[in-house]
């Protein structure tokens, strides 16, 4: 059982030709086809792709929990499957939500993954106060791991595969749900493993600016992997096709949605003060096509980053779905209304001890899109709860659309939308079949039910699923059905709680210009996030933290507020962590 | 997987300690192996009773003698009887049809020049048989009454009387004939199966559904101590419940004990394993927590319930179901333990149950070990 702990000149990691195919229901889905990749010793590589990709499948068989179909898949030489018990010695797993016990303390948690592993009673508090010191647990270790902050189960979970010192470190999504400042310590203790320790490190992110602190990138769609590269040749591959545009009249909203409908651009996203473009070709700027756009236009190249490439890469295997935008409703930009439709005065809200919201208060006007950042557990869900009248606050004032919740709550909710996190659809009946519920819930009736209905197939881009059970639909298309069942009664006030969470790059970009069009027409939009770059897309935002405000403003005025010598154009995830710090510090 | 059977110490007790310590942080399992046991046998012990009592019998006396008072008075003076008298059967019919009454006792005019001739006298009796089991007793009490009053008449007259058979009734065992002393006992095999499949089941199943399981079968761990981790904390929890359900019915409820006491914790072992067996074979089979309870109360609680002969005699079932009930667990430890509560250790009777159950708990295990590879699928 142990004579495989002397791993010389082999592969951390090898597949060959990996095929897995999987049945749901009447579906075969190939979650991993034919493919091959090798990750060398003491290197990180980050598997990145959209959902459905093969990440997790990929990273379950690596870890011997699942069996190939065909192909060979093996660690420092050992077969995945025939020496399965050898690979165990060898590998550290992490799967999604870290897979801790939620009623055991840290310490007890601890133990229980020192005792599977046999780290024996002489090694182990050595070992633990390292880990609880790189982790910074120490002084938590009698707290229930289910009492933990997001944050904090991460790095406990990271601490559990750590104990055995594997050679193989394999974790899955490791910094879903997790706040930069978290995401950020993460890094550095894998760093830190790698550096000391020799260790080689395999992981999936959805978050492409961790990808690029990989030694290696492995992209992965619908099964194939596309490429295998560093970063830096990635980079090298975009170079010339990246720029920030900015325009005279024009706000980077507007901007972004006109410049996403042009040929030749695969990609124009929001970032700081300008819109990134990333074209075709090298010669956008040339062609005659893009002069025309406006003559207001300022445009400048820009180093590229993975995100660009990743994009490129997979726009080639899923041309752009969204229907064209209409360039003559982009017009400049109308001065926002300043009628309130939701005042939010000194809330709180008390869960038995916890405080899960502590005096908030806030305003937003009509038309705007305003947002709600901040990491899992920050208390974003319940204040969006006690605005949608489905939870009353402890304390406090809250009025929408000029309604006080605690006295109307249900006049107010005829005349806003809310698309839980979780979507809230009914996963046995097909996309009509939900449009249908949803619509006569809401009390649609006869042609203008029909109508909404079909308003909804054709907006939402629907109409070829429309037969389809809504429980076999991939994550993106779940999550615009959803939108859709929320804005069928045509409401003032559109509550979106995470409706990006764990959905790929891809399919965010569709949701973001569509929650962009549906604020041009009027609609008021509240959105939260745990994406910091997201921040961008909102007129206004909030930074949770805690229940607590930990900053206010429009996206610029929050960044203005770090930006210094050394970092002249700080990213809101920037802005977060220093925000962070400066209030920990404070404390 | 030979290597399924390598039990590592440390391993296997950090499993087990992990287990117990959710045990008790877990209200619900702690509810379910104390608490539940006490609510059942309560209720079973105090509100469920088998036993007529009080049973309303309607008399139609064509024509009053002392010897059809004497007959009446026989049942009037009985607890389990309650007299009221009709004019004629018409009427008599009436009160049976608005069940007022279970039965009709009818003396002819003949009944007491009958009984003092050589020909035996005819009583007719009509019950209601709609509630099957009542009527049988009703059945055999009137039986039993009508022949003790023929015996005690022929002793204080001194005559002969003409009976073809002299029927003497000693009911053994349970000569009071309580239905508590026989459900109590019975009980504990349902109790027992709640801990044992319906507990396992769920919390092998919340593993899955948390994803804490999938963490634990990337360590060096065997699925042989992740089995024997949930195995062994729960089998001294359905102990536990046992030796509680054991108390409460010998000092609560005044179940007597003839047999041996470690006979029963010893065959109660034995159907714990059986029954940790099915809820960990289920939870293999079920990765979701509502699932693997549904499934568990199917196969093995309602089965425990009705099949086990706990409540329902196996003998009066139709054929079929009567083989059905030997794939049931339950059916042979109910027969121990209601053996050696009320009648003592009869060997027979245990060994027989016992090696059923020996033999069931290796299936299972083998089937549960077997089915649980350290994988996802």
């Amino acid at each position: 059982m142990t004579d495989s702990s002397e791993p010389v000149d082999t592969l951390a990691l090898a597949c060959h030709q990996v095929c897995k195919q999987f049945t749901v229901g009447q579906r075969t889905v190939e979650a991993l086809s034919d493919v091959s990749l090798s990750v060398t010793k003491s290197s990180v590589v980050g598997l990145v792709g959209p959902d459905g990709a093969g990440k997790t499948t990929l990273l379950r068989l690596a870890a011997g929990l699942l069996v190939a179909d065909s192909g060979a898949i093996s660690v420092f030489g050992q077969d995945c499957d025939r020496q399965v018990d050898s690979v165990h010695q060898l590998i550290g797993y992490m799967p999604q939500r870290f897979g801790l016990y939620e009623d055991l303390s840290v310490g007890e948690n601890l133990n229980l993954y020192a005792d599977l592993h046999g780290v024996s009673q002489v090694e182990r508090q050595q070992r633990f106060d390292d880990l609880m010191h790189m982790t910074g647990l120490a002084s938590f270790t009698q707290r229930l791991a289910g009492k933990l902050s997001g944050g904090m189960k991460q790095k406990l979970g990271l601490a559990c595969t750590l104990l055995s010192q594997p050679q193989l470190l394999l974790l899955d999504e490791p910094s879903v749900g997790v706040d930069p400042v978290s995401r950020r310590e993460l890094w550095s203790i894998i760093e830190h493993q790698v550096k000391t320790n020799g260790m080689t490190v395999v992981l999936s992110t959805a978050y492409l600016d961790e990808a690029e602190r990989c030694d290696e990138v492995v992209l992965l769609d619908e099964g194939n992997k596309l490429d295998q590269n560093t970063p830096a040749y990635f980079n090298k591959l975009m170079q010339g096709r990246s720029y920030r545009a900015r325009h005279a009249e024009l706000s980077n909203r507007h901007l972004q949605t006109l410049l996403s409908g042009q040929t030749g651009i695969v990609d124009a996203v929001i970032q700081g003060d300008s819109v990134r473009v990333v074209s075709e070709s090298k010669d956008l700027l040339e062609s005659p096509a893009f002069k025309q756009i406006s003559d207001k236009l300022t445009i400048e190249t820009t180093s590229p980053r993975l995100e660009d490439a990743f994009i490129a890469l997979l726009r080639q295997r899923h041309p752009v779905a969204v229907a064209k935008t209409d360039h003559s409703a982009v017009k400049p930009e109308s001065p926002l209304s300043d009628e309130v439709v939701i005042q939010v005065d000194h809330v709180d809200r008390w869960f038995g001890q916890f405080q899960a919201v502590k005096k908030l208060s806030f305003t937003v006007n009509r038309g705007e899109i305003f947002g709600l950042l901040g990491a899992n557990g920050a208390g974003k869900t319940t204040t969006f709860r006690m605005l949608c009248g489905l939870l009353p606050p402890s304390n406090g004032q809250l009025r929408v659309v000029g309604v006080d919740l605690r006295k109307a709550a249900a006049k107010a909710r005829a005349r806003i939308g809310y698309m839980s996190q979780k979507f809230s659809l009914y996963s046995a009946l097909s996309v009509k079949q939900n449009l249908e519920f949803f619509s006569s819930a809401y009390g649609l009736r006869n042609a203008k039910r029909e109508q909404c209905m079909q308003w909804a197939l054709q907006q939402f881009d629907l109409v070829v699923d429309q037969d389809n059970e809504s429980g076999d639909l991939p994550l993106g298309y779940k999550q615009r059905l959803a939108m859709a069942c929320a804005l069928m009664h045509e409401p003032e006030i559109l509550f979106l709680d995470e409706p990006t969470s764990g959905v790929d790059p891809l399919a965010r970009r569709e949701f973001w210009n569509r929650t962009n069009q549906l604020a041009a027409s009027g609609v008021t939009v509240l959105v939260t996030t745990h994406f910091m770059e997201e921040a961008e897309y909102c007129d206004r935002l909030i930074i949770m933290r805690d229940g607590d405000i930990l900053i206010a403003g429009t996206p610029a005025e929050i960044k203005q507020q770090v930006t210094t010598a050394e970092l002249p154009e700080p990213t809101m995830e920037d802005a977060f962590i220093q925000l962070v710090e400066a209030k920990q510090s404070n404390e | 997987m030979n290597n399924n059977i390598n039990i590592k110490h440390m391993r296997l007790k950090g499993l087990v300690v992990k287990e117990l310590l959710q045990i008790w942080r877990d209200p619900s399992s702690l509810a379910i192996a104390f608490v539940l046991p006490v609510v059942l046998l309560l209720l079973f012990g105090y509100g469920v009773s088998l036993d007529a009592k009080h049973v309303p019998l309607g008399w139609v006396i064509e024509k009053s003698t002392p010897e059809t008072s004497s007959f009446s008075a026989a049942f009037a003076r009985s607890e389990y009887f309650q007299n009221s008298y009709y004019a004629d059967m018409n009427a008599a019919k009436r009160a049976m049809q608005l069940r007022k009454i279970n039965a009709i006792i009818r003396l002819r005019e003949d009944f007491s020049r009958e009984l003092f001739k050589q020909n035996s006298p005819a009583i007719q009796v009509i019950i209601d048989g709609v509630d099957a089991n009542t009527a049988r007793l009703i059945s055999g009490y009137v039986q039993g009454a009508w022949s003790e009053w023929l015996t005690h008449l022929a002793e204080v007259r001194g005559i002969e009387l003409a009976r073809p058979v002299i029927t003497e009734h000693r009911i053994w065992y349970n000569s009071a004939v309580l239905s508590k002393d026989f459900l109590v006992p019975g009980l504990i095999a349902v109790i027992m199966t709640l801990i044992g499949a319906l507990l396992t089941a769920m919390v092998m199943a919340r593993e899955w559904e948390r994803g804490t399981l999938e963490a634990m079968i990337a360590t060096p761990v065997t699925m042989g101590e992740v089995l024997l981790g949930k195995l062994i904390p729960y089998y001294l929890l359905g102990m536990g419940g046992m030796l509680l359900s054991i108390v409460m019915a010998v000092f609560l409820f005044d179940v007597p004990l003839r047999g041996s006491f470690w006979i029963l914790m010893l065959t109660g072992t034995l159907f714990l394993l059986v029954a940790l067996g099915m809820g960990l074979l289920i939870s293999i089979v079920a990765k979701n927590q509502f699932v693997a309870g549904q499934i568990a109360i199917i196969v093995t609680f309602l089965p425990a319930f009705i099949l086990s002969g706990f409540i329902f005699d196996i003998g009066s079932m139709p054929a079929v179901v009567q083989g059905f009930t030997y794939l049931i667990s339950a059916r042979y430890f109910v027969a121990i333990l209601q053996t050696v509560f009320l009648t003592g250790n009869i060997w027979a009777v245990i060994l027989l149950n016992a090696a059923a159950l020996l033999l069931m708990a290796l299936l299972f295990f083998k089937m549960a070990l077997k089915k649980a590879p350290k994988r996802l699928e």
